[in-house]
């Protein structure tokens, strides 16, 4: 699957879609094909508050427990309640199963991101 | 040695293929200065007869033949002779966690029967699949409770087991909860007060709730026997935004006394269902809650689902949960459950089922109350008399409890367990337990004693 | 050859010399809430023989209404529903239970007998002393046949599991480093370690830090000399290790954590291959725990109740659970009285009620008592014996990542099957179509795709070379058709479940089709 190239990416598999002074957060393609089967989402609650390059949350398939790590650093405006319910849409279209949306309050921390085209050469080089 | 399947020639066969002359050089690894070169220093090898001799001597020397009246958190109860001859059966007794599920579906599906009967009878959503015991299923509930509201203080009952309190503490200390569980301090200090009733003080209650209390953790029936009025209990806490967890010792209670659902998680010892005495162990804790609180539950799960070709069937569930997967990020280190434990307890459930339950149940409470009402007849003071009891309760004697005691053991009878050690302020107390083996001869026996006794000081003095 | 085949399977011709099962029907089963119907029993109760009382004029609004959704059977539909449930179980009785780190050994049936007998099945926790001391003698001879056993000074048995002797050990640890005025906030681990070590130490409120494995899947010494410090307050070691080698280094690991005052905690999950040949006391261990469902016989019943005794060295003793079991002054008979002492100022406080699982202390002497210590040490010998013996007839087929001798398990990978898609866990599932219990997959993690094997001392020669042939035949089968194995099990009742149905949508207890639960 192709990684939308408006988006940036962690080094640890999460994308986030900026839009002005807000962004969406979920994890790629990649992640939640070398997960597997999700069957949980833990997130955090809105409000509260996530430093980039810190655990926000974590996923779960049957067998294995993945931490979230925050793309920015950001106030929590609200979580997708879709996944709590269904947490397989992770599993149908990562790139559009957003979990956070956030309110920026550091947007130069966007800069030490990836772009698409860097994330996907990172993903080859750690799966070669 | 007659539990090793192996010839000597075997040995040295099987040593040959290996490639090595002596079973030593497989030991090769053990520095020699830290091998043992000396037998053992442990009896020597007995053979069955002797071993069934040795242990007949050793129960001869415990209390056989005695009427007894102790409770406390472990209760005589009559065992069905079904529930031994099921649960000794080779596939439950010798077959290991039911983590492959294609070969462990009895286990499963008995522990999905046990977690159904559990909700059934607390009015919880979920249980799990069993833990240690009473005692230790309290401290993971309090555990769970932080977790869940993200604060630190628990607020526990003076009228929690005395012992589940110790347990409390232990646990809430090492982890660094110091000063913070201030309801569990072993010695009672620091423990809700109890009212003229033997119940909760809720007025103590509220003036000690507040915006860091995790949980209000109560035993109901209480250590005294006493029912606590839980949907008042839970109101006090939800209104402060703590939870309410209840223990419950007696799991018989059930069978009459309403179910917690005001509660918001049950950690019950389920000994009652059909589980031998033993001297104290091995029980059946287990924890049950709101399904709200089910990924901060500790202990095994199991579930229903389905195979390849649609048929019914049961795993364990939700393990990312444990300590296997996240290891120190589980929601405890627990690793194993009472299985086969619950499994009697199964079979105890289903033997008395939905009327037996309730019928014996009544009987407890029937007898207990005949009791109490015989001993007061004799001249002895039941405390609390005025609260709703199930089948425990105190008395207040003239005279100090293990001096009575002496007297009724001379006529075989174990009296009520002493209290002094943990309610010095009740003076010359005692809790005393009547159930269904109790008979109103044995009864009228320990009354009549007393009642000789009290006339006996009265008369000297 | 042999020529029973399991029916659907396309089989590849069975190589070894005689397949241990054969296919036969098992009954079905539905719940028991789908057998109840109301007004069945299986009980009677002797005539109440006081007056009956009123729940509800006793108890108020405190009184139940409605007993909640239990069944109604009779009790010949009770035995046949939990003896049809039995079958549906493998277990030691039926076969080899080849379960890595689990050591499942016969469990004796003069245990079971001996455990039930009155005045120790029926005996209260509470009864006084003088009528207990029958129970405070088994507990007493447990405690010094275990020391004797371990090279320890002091011991306590009130730990319920394994995992409960571990948080005991490490609060005595912990406890011991805060009566020197100096609270450590470390645990080293290895990597190599039971999940339940990191769970543990994290829920002492220790912080956890991982101790790399050498290329043997040993300690690494110049790391832990790197790693411990001022702060370190244990390491948690397996010894032998999750991969079944004693750490031959045993003694300069202790002399590491000494010098810088931590202790060496011991978990002792694979005692098993130590008894009667070398003593955790001797070579330096300050605190372990046992697991008496382990090495000391006891049945695992499903998945509990275990039992795990700590014993420790002298500097923690005064800080064990309460009570202790102390002698007294001798009796007529010449035997001390024993009692239990509570006044111990310096105590961790208890980690359970009452005194243990005094059942299974039973159960464990009533085994150290037949074997003594000629035979301890013959168990100990043919359960490494076993091992070896597995070892040298697979590891052409299987590969061994870590060569290093064995002793009572044995932990080989899949990576040659891996190339065929197949993995640890399939060849697992295909040992049942062969009448064997799996091994232990995937653990421990130092070995990606490991099959950890550990037979035990229980397992006759006829038993292994049964459990050969049917490895053999799996890498066979691996080879020259990988989907036989993928889709394995094909001869149980159920096949593969979907583990993840069940944990996105958990269903943890039965709803009737009418929805009318409880009151």
């Amino acid at each position: 699957m192709a990684y939308p190239a408006s988006y940036r990416y962690t080094r640890e598999h999460e994308w986030i879609e900026v839009q002005g002074k807000t962004g969406k957060v979920g994890i790629t393609d990649h992640a939640q094909e070398s997960l597997g089967d999700i069957v949980f989402v833990e997130l955090p609650q809105p409000g509260s508050k996530v430093e980039q390059g810190k655990v926000f949350g974590s996923v779960e398939s049957v067998k294995a427990v993945s931490e979230l790590f925050s793309p920015v650093t950001g106030t929590v405006l609200e979580v997708n309640k879709e996944l709590e319910t269904s947490p397989e849409k992770i599993n149908k279209d990562a790139h559009s199963a957003w979990m956070l949306k956030l309110e920026i309050s550091d947007p130069a921390g966007l800069d030490r991101l990836l772009t698409a085209d860097q994330y996907e050469a990172y993903v080859k080089e750690e799966t070669a | 040695m007659r539990y090793l399947p192996k010839s000597p020639s075997e040995r040295s066969e099987m040593l040959q293929e290996i490639g090595v002359r002596s079973i030593d050089d497989l030991f090769s690894t053990i520095p020699g200065e830290y091998r043992l070169n000396h037998d053992l220093e442990v009896p020597p090898q007995r053979g069955e007869q002797e071993i069934v001799e040795y242990f007949r001597q050793e129960a001869a020397r415990n209390a056989t033949g005695y009427t007894s009246f102790l409770g406390a958190g472990a209760y005589r109860h009559y065992r069905p002779v079904v529930i031994d001859a099921l649960a000794q059966r080779g596939e439950f007794l010798t077959s290991y966690t039911p983590y492959q599920a294609e070969i462990s579906q009895g286990t499963l599906q008995a522990i999905f029967e046990f977690q159904t009967m559990i909700c059934e009878l607390t009015g919880m959503e979920i249980a799990n699949a069993s833990m240690y015991d009473g005692s230790t299923a309290a401290a993971e509930a309090a555990a769970m409770a932080r977790r869940i509201t993200g604060r630190h203080h628990v607020l526990a009952a003076a009228t929690l087991h005395p012992e589940y309190r110790e347990v409390l503490t232990t646990y809430a200390r090492q982890q660094r909860h110091d000063g913070a569980a201030t309801g569990a301090d072993a010695s009672g200090a620091g423990a809700l007060p109890y009212d003229a009733n033997g119940r909760l003080d809720l007025a103590a209650l509220e003036q000690r709730l507040d915006g860091q209390t995790a949980c209000v953790l109560v035993q109901s029936p209480n250590f005294f026997g006493v029912v606590e009025d839980i949907p008042a209990i839970a109101e006090l806490a939800h209104k402060h935004g703590a939870l309410l967890v209840v223990s419950i010792a007696e799991a018989l209670s059930l069978g009459v006394v309403r179910p917690p659902r005001e509660a918001d998680v049950v950690a019950m010892e389920a000994q009652s269902f059909g589980v031998a005495l033993s001297y104290g162990g091995p029980y059946c804790g287990v924890i049950a809650a709101k399904e709200k609180y089910l990924r901060q539950m500790p202990g095994r799960l199991a579930g229903q689902t389905r195979d390849a070709e649609g048929r019914r069937g049961f795993v364990l569930t939700l393990a990312t949960r444990e300590q296997h997967i996240r290891r120190e990020k589980a929601t405890s280190n627990i690793c194993t459950n009472q299985a086969l434990v619950a499994l009697m307890a199964t079979i105890f459930l289903t033997v008395y089922g939905r009327q037996g339950i309730r019928e014996l149940a009544v009987q407890n409470l029937s007898k207990a109350h005949y009791a109490a009402r015989r001993f007061s007849e004799a001249g002895a003071e039941v405390l609390f008399a005025g609260a709703p009891r199930f089948h425990e309760f105190v008395l207040r004697t003239p005279e100090p409890p293990e001096q009575m005691n002496e007297r009724l053991l001379e006529k075989k009878i174990i009296g009520g367990l002493p209290l002094g050690r943990w309610y010095p302020e009740l003076g010359n107390a005692s809790l005393w337990c009547v159930t269904e083996l109790n008979t109103a001869a044995e009864i009228e026996s320990a009354t009549g004693l007393f009642r000789h006794a009290r006339e006996g000081i009265l008369t000297r003095a | 050859m042999a020529t029973e085949d399991t029916g659907k399977e396309a089989a590849i011709p069975f190589e070894g010399k005689r397949r241990k099962v054969s296919s036969h029907p098992s009954q079905n089963e539905a719940l028991i809430f789908e057998k109840s119907s109301p007004g069945k029993r299986a009980y009677r109760l002797p005539p109440l023989d006081v007056p009956e009382a009123d729940p509800s004029a006793l108890l108020g609004t405190s009184a139940r209404q409605d007993p909640g959704m239990l069944p109604e059977l009779s009790e010949i539909e009770i035995v046949r529903h939990f003896t049809r449930l039995s079958t549906w179980n493998y277990s030691i009785d039926l076969g080899m239970y080849p379960l890595g780190s689990c050591t499942m050994k016969y469990n004796p049936r003069v245990n079971e007998f001996v455990s039930r007998l009155e005045g120790i099945a029926e005996a209260h926790p509470y009864q006084p002393e003088s009528l207990s001391q029958g129970a405070l003698g088994i507990l007493h001879l447990l405690e010094r046949c275990l020391l004797e056993i371990t090279g320890m000074d002091a011991i306590t048995l009130q730990p319920a599991a394994g995992a409960h002797g571990e948080f005991t050990g490490i609060l005595l640890a912990r406890a011991y480093h805060q009566a020197q005025g100096d609270p450590r906030h470390r645990i080293l681990i290895p990597d190599s370690a039971h999940g339940t070590n990191p769970a543990t130490a994290a829920l002492c409120g220790y912080e956890v830090e991982n101790l790399r494995s050498n290329s043997l899947g040993m300690v690494d010494l110049a790391e832990l000399e790197h790693l411990v410090t001022g702060d370190t307050a244990a390491l948690m070691l397996t010894n032998p290790s999750t991969i079944g080698v004693f750490e031959s280094e045993i003694h300069k690991i202790a002399d590491i954590l000494h010098a810088k005052g931590a202790l060496l905690y011991m978990d002792g999950a694979n005692m098993n291959a130590l008894v009667g040949k070398t003593r955790p006391g001797d070579f330096g261990v300050d605190v372990m725990h046992l697991n008496l469902h382990k090495t000391f016989s006891t049945p695992h019943g499903g998945g509990g109740p275990g039992s795990g005794p700590v014993a420790a060295k002298k500097i923690l003793e005064p800080f064990l659970p309460t009570p202790v079991v102390v002698e007294g002054p001798r009796g007529e008979d010449g035997r001390a009285t024993l009692r239990l002492d509570y006044d111990r100022p310096r105590t961790i406080g208890r980690v359970r009620a009452f005194y243990g699982n005094f059942g299974m202390f039973v159960r464990a002497l009533a085994y150290i008592l037949a074997n003594g210590p000629d035979g301890l040490r013959q168990t100990t010998e043919d359960a490494v014996l076993n091992a070896n013996y597995l070892r040298s007839k697979l590891e052409d087929l299987y590969e061994l990542p870590y060569k290093t001798p064995t002793l009572h398990e044995v932990v080989f990978s899949d990576r040659r099957q891996a190339q065929k898609g197949v993995r640890t866990g399939d060849i697992a599932k295909r040992l049942i179509d062969y009448g064997f219990h799996p091994y232990t997959t995937s653990f421990p993690i130092i070995v990606p795709g490991a099959l950890m094997i550990e037979p035990t001392e229980s397992e006759s020669r006829e038993e292994l070379d049964l459990f050969i042939d049917a490895m053999r035949q799996i890498a066979r089968e691996a080879q020259e058709n990988p989907e036989l194995v993928l889709t394995a099990p094909h001869s149980t009742r159920v096949s593969r479940l979907d583990e993840v149905a069940a944990a996105r949508k958990p269903m943890l207890r039965y709803m009737p089709p009418d929805g009318a639960v409880g009151q």
